[in-house]
């Protein structure tokens, strides 16, 4: 009945687990008590669980990375913990099992259910702004996709309270990640948490190609995108080829593991370099998918706290789709050791250090934007800086590593993890921040305050490098990664050291919190009253903050590619309602990409445990979801133009009295 | 609280870190043994210094830019509609073109004279040395087939001759890796990588999977002796001396997942134990099989890849 879910499934003889189970399931009960104690049911209902609305989805995936990265960081925590004390007769307070199953779920956390959702949140919260729509190209489907990666870091998060998670890395390499090297549950939670997300990843990528090609407002060519738009364009075609390729690879694992085939066994003719050479066809433009996002927040957070257009817009361009097609012929660089021909591994070699070329190029772009400006320090552009400075030196790091010859000896070494992290935390995770900051008052009508925004840059930027450059230096006295136990004495002041660094950075992630906390309590004195509270130059800064739920009450005509800008110096602003407005078309909520989600997790489980019955229901449940949805005609409705009126005549009366009240207080 | 400083000031870590950042024998990959290795750990410095005429100005002047231009500077200029110069352009295309084609050059150069399958020069007339190395859970076996003895968990070379290493796996993916002699390469079930390498000088070289490999992968670390050619042959009949026999069974129960196994040597090898590992994995599938000669597959440089070769 239950396939081989029984009660030992439940780590109750662990400490740590259950522990983190119990303070997982505080959280959560706080949570409910919360929605419970003022009866949040119909609204969070209503306005959250069954929205279409591009912006609430995005603060949704964003919510959620932030929420993960706090798991995230526990596991990263409990490693460096370990690998303080784990040294000589000493082998830490983590059995291997365990120490394996936290990096093998801190990297699919950080990876997936962070880096992924913060990302895909700054997509649905600034591409249809940033171009002039009232919402993506397929509302519904964008609804899918967040619930399909939310069941996924469900699935994930659930592994820590019945059964396990996958010891065999990120990647799951088999033979390792096979049935008869791991026969538990882990691989298989990591199999369907990947599986389900991945399908959401790949749907948000068809989502918004089609959106940025066909909804941009009148006169938006591609040569007047935003650069954040251009480099979505481009990462929605990343996501689009790539991800088919991580669903089939995961596939093939999924029938070797099932139906006992052979695809990547040692044996009966499975081929392990196969998997090696998929995952990393996928994993590579992947690595691009993360960063290309942020290169684009970096350009306007440049050109905007800088008050100047950012510096050569064609070759930014030129750069983000170069680095595009380039993605795609480097993925070998992940394996030169594995024994390929001279002439393979100096191919891949110098295509990857290729890419070094366009990716210069940008922070020389950034470099110059900045000059001859007025650079304005909030948070944002803090990071921004900091950001320009740590990958720079990543990228040196990495381009090291493309040189096959030197890879031979320090390939997967701790060399290998700090530049990595180098890239993906000085990248990607202040290219978070900064977003977050940047984009704050735009999706909730206040901006953050900057006091605790610049303490948590200091100490992220200043424990990042506490903590990652002992590991460069470990990674050259020969570290390798994932070991839970160590014999030389002398690498241990080293990992003391790289603890401190981690603890730093948790700091900085308590004093990010704390700005989020103190930025809610003085909403009021951080209110963006104007709707464009850094002096921007696109068009989500055009509209008021929060937009309202239909974006732009008129459909904006752009003649430049900074048309907000363009309209300053023109002097072209509404700065009152119109006395007529059309009718707005606009799609309904509806609960369907929930349900779907739901039935789908619950495939997912149902999987995992060999729960034949339930799993073949589930699909029933999805399909029978999709055909109803589907015969469902009321999808739609109009705003009448009154209505939009009423909003919009709120709104400049609003800004008018503050800026008098303003006033009067100057 | 005075207590702590006292004693944090006593206590070694930090106060011992330059130190530490001097002394150059802990710096496995910086303080070579081997050609191999002095070879990688030059080139590492020729690629640093190579990128560093690009990454030192785009940090200087990342940090100028930001300091001079901040808004509270007045006396910077502003130009808000500086946006394109063609001369500024030409040059952040150019210098980064420049140095990736400088270290493609050298790229292409050492990615080809240090292919793990080039059989290594001989410096002086120390016959290259065959070893057939086994990763197995969690140990390594050590097959000399030209001298019919095997080890577990130690390594021994002469000092100055070639070895050359044959490869496989009897379980998962490992990498069989010696920081201070070079190039790590995987070791695969079904499959045969080789690399060559050779010690300078006598000395204890530590040893490691860098392929992570499970529960047991941690204690999988050996270490490779390089002697004199009489303290090798003294090793040769030190294991010779040791009544263990590996032949199919011994196999069988020395691939038995254990962890943190101690030296183990095996004072005769009965048959050809390298061979029968790969076969038993790809026994079934004979178009699959690697050539067992390595010298012709690292001829054409394909080597372990000959299975992809349908890709």
């Amino acid at each position: 009945m239950l396939g081989r879910l029984t009660w030992s499934a439940i780590p109750l003889n662990n400490p740590i687990e259950m522990g983190a189970v119990g303070l997982m399931g505080i959280v959560v009960l706080i949570v409910l008590g919360f929605v419970a104690r003022y009866n949040l049911w119909v609204y969070l209902w209503k306005e959250w669980i069954t929205t279409i609305d591009h912006k609430k989805i995005g603060i949704m995936y964003i919510l959620m990375a932030l929420v993960m990265l706090l798991r995230g960081f526990a596991d990263a925590i409990m490693m460096r913990t370990q690998l303080a004390f784990s040294h000589g007769a000493s082998h830490g307070y983590l059995p291997p099992e365990h120490y394996d199953q936290i990096f093998s779920a801190h990297g699919v956390i950080m990876i997936f259910f962070v880096a992924m959702p913060f990302v895909i949140g700054f997509m649905n919260v600034a591409v249809p702004l940033q171009i002039g729509a009232r919402d993506v190209a397929f509302p519904f489907l964008n609804s899918i996709s967040f619930w399909l990666t939310f069941v996924g870091m469900a699935l994930v998060n659930l592994s820590l309270a019945i059964g396990e998670f996958g010891q065999a890395g990120w990647l799951a390499y088999p033979p390792l990640s096979e049935l008869k090297y791991s026969p538990g549950s882990g691989i298989d939670y990591w199999i369907w948490s990947l599986q389900i997300s991945g399908i959401g990843t790949l749907l948000t990528g068809v989502n918004f190609f089609v959106t940025i090609i066909k909804m941009r407002a009148p006169g938006m060519t591609f040569m007047r995108m935003p650069v954040f738009v251009w480099t979505i364009l481009c990462t929605s075609i990343l996501i689009m080829a790539a991800f088919p390729v991580l669903t089939a690879t995961i596939g093939m694992l999924t029938l070797d593991r099932y139906l006992d085939f052979h695809f990547f066994t040692n044996d009966g003719g499975g081929n392990q370099m196969m998997y090696v050479n998929l995952i990393w066809a996928w994993g590579h433009p992947e690595v691009y998918i993360l960063i290309l996002p942020v290169f684009g927040v970096f350009s306007e957070v440049v050109s905007t706290y800088s008050s100047k257009r950012l510096f050569a817009y064609t070759s930014m361009v030129w750069a983000t789709v170069s680095i595009t097609v380039l993605s795609f012929v480097v993925w070998l660089h992940h394996f030169f050791t594995m024994g390929s021909g001279a002439d393979v591994n100096a191919f891949f070699g110098i295509s990857t250090m290729i890419i070094a070329i366009p990716t210069g190029v940008k922070i020389f772009n950034w470099l110059f934007t900045m000059y001859g400006g007025r650079v304005r320090y909030e948070p944002a552009m803090l990071w921004t800086v900091g950001f320009m400075v740590t990958f720079t030196i990543g990228g040196m790091t990495g381009v090291m590593m493309a040189v096959p010859g030197i890879d031979f000896i320090v390939h997967n070494s701790l060399f290998l993890i700090a530049h990595f992290h180098n890239v993906i935390i000085g990248g990607v995770v202040f290219g978070c921040f900064a977003g977050l900051n940047y984009w704050f008052p735009k999706m909730f009508g206040f901006r953050l305050e900057s006091k605790w925004g610049t303490r948590s840059f200091w100490l992220w930027l200043v424990g990042f490098y506490v903590a990652f450059v002992p590991l460069y230096a470990l990674g050259f006295m020969g570290a390798t990664r994932r070991m839970e136990h160590y014999d030389n004495p002398t690498w241990v002041p080293y990992m003391w050291v790289a603890l401190f660094g981690a603890l730093l950075i948790f700091a900085g992630i308590i004093c990010s919190i704390l700005q989020i906390v103190v930025s809610i309590r003085d909403r009021k004195q951080l209110m963006d009253v104007t709707g464009d509270v850094w002096g921007g130059r696109t068009l989500e800064w055009a509209i008021p903050s929060p937009p309202p739920f239909y974006n732009f009450a008129t459909t904006p005509t752009v003649n430049d590619a900074e048309p907000l800008w363009d309209a300053k110096q023109r002097g072209t602003i509404e700065r009152q309602a119109r006395d007529h407005y059309e009718d707005i078309h606009m799609p309904k909520n509806t609960g369907a990409g929930f349900i779907i989600a739901i039935f789908a997790g619950v495939f997912g489980f149902a999987m995992i445990w060999y729960i034949w019955w339930l799993a073949i229901l589930s699909v029933v449940g999805i399909i029978l979801t999709l055909i109803i949805r589907t015969c469902n005609d009321d999808i739609d409705y109009y705003v009448p133009g009154e209505e939009v009126a009423r909003i919009e005549k709120a709104h400049f009366l609003k800004v008018a009295s503050l800026e008098t009240e303003k006033q009067h207080a100057d | 609280m005075k207590e702590f400083f006292r004693r944090a000031a006593r206590s070694k870590p930090l106060l011992f870190l330059p130190l530490l950042l001097l002394s150059g024998c802990n710096w496995a990959i910086l303080d070579p043994q081997g050609p191999i290795g002095r070879a990688e750990k030059s080139l590492v410095f020729t690629a640093v210094i190579l990128m560093l005429i690009v990454v030192v100005p785009v940090i200087v002047l990342t940090l100028a830019f930001a300091w001079h231009f901040r808004a509270s500077n007045k006396k910077a200029v502003y130009r808000p509609d500086f946006h394109h110069s063609t001369t500024i352009e030409i040059v952040v295309w150019v210098i980064p073109c420049l140095i990736v084609l400088a270290l493609g050059i050298l790229t292409w150069k050492t990615t080809h004279a240090l292919d793990p399958y080039k059989p290594l020069v001989a410096q002086n007339d120390e016959k290259p040395i065959e070893v057939d190395v086994i990763a197995l859970d969690w140990k390594w076996l050590f097959v000399y087939p030209q001298l019919h003895i095997a080890s577990v968990n130690e390594l021994a070379m002469p000092v100055g001759a070639s070895v050359d290493f044959r490869i496989t796996s009897g379980t998962v993916m490992n990498a069989f890796f010696i920081p201070q002699l070079g190039t790590q390469i995987y070791a695969m079930g079904g499959m045969q990588t080789e690399v060559h390498l050779a010690a300078d000088h006598a000395g204890t070289y530590h040893g490691l999977s860098a392929n992570f490999s499970g529960d047991g992968f941690s204690g999988m670390t050996f270490n490779a002796i390089a002697m004199d050619q009489s303290g090798f042959d003294a090793w040769v009949q030190k294991v010779r001396g040791s009544s263990q026999v590996l032949d199919t069974q011994s196999y069988a129960q020395l691939s038995k997942a254990s962890e943190n196994v101690p030296v183990t040597y095996y004072g005769t090898v009965n048959g050809d134990i390298f061979g029968e590992q790969i076969a038993s994995f790809v026994g079934s599938a004979p178009s699959m099989k690697m050539k067992s000669n390595g010298d012709q597959a690292s001829a054409k440089g394909t080597g372990a890849m000959n299975g992809m070769s349908g890709m």
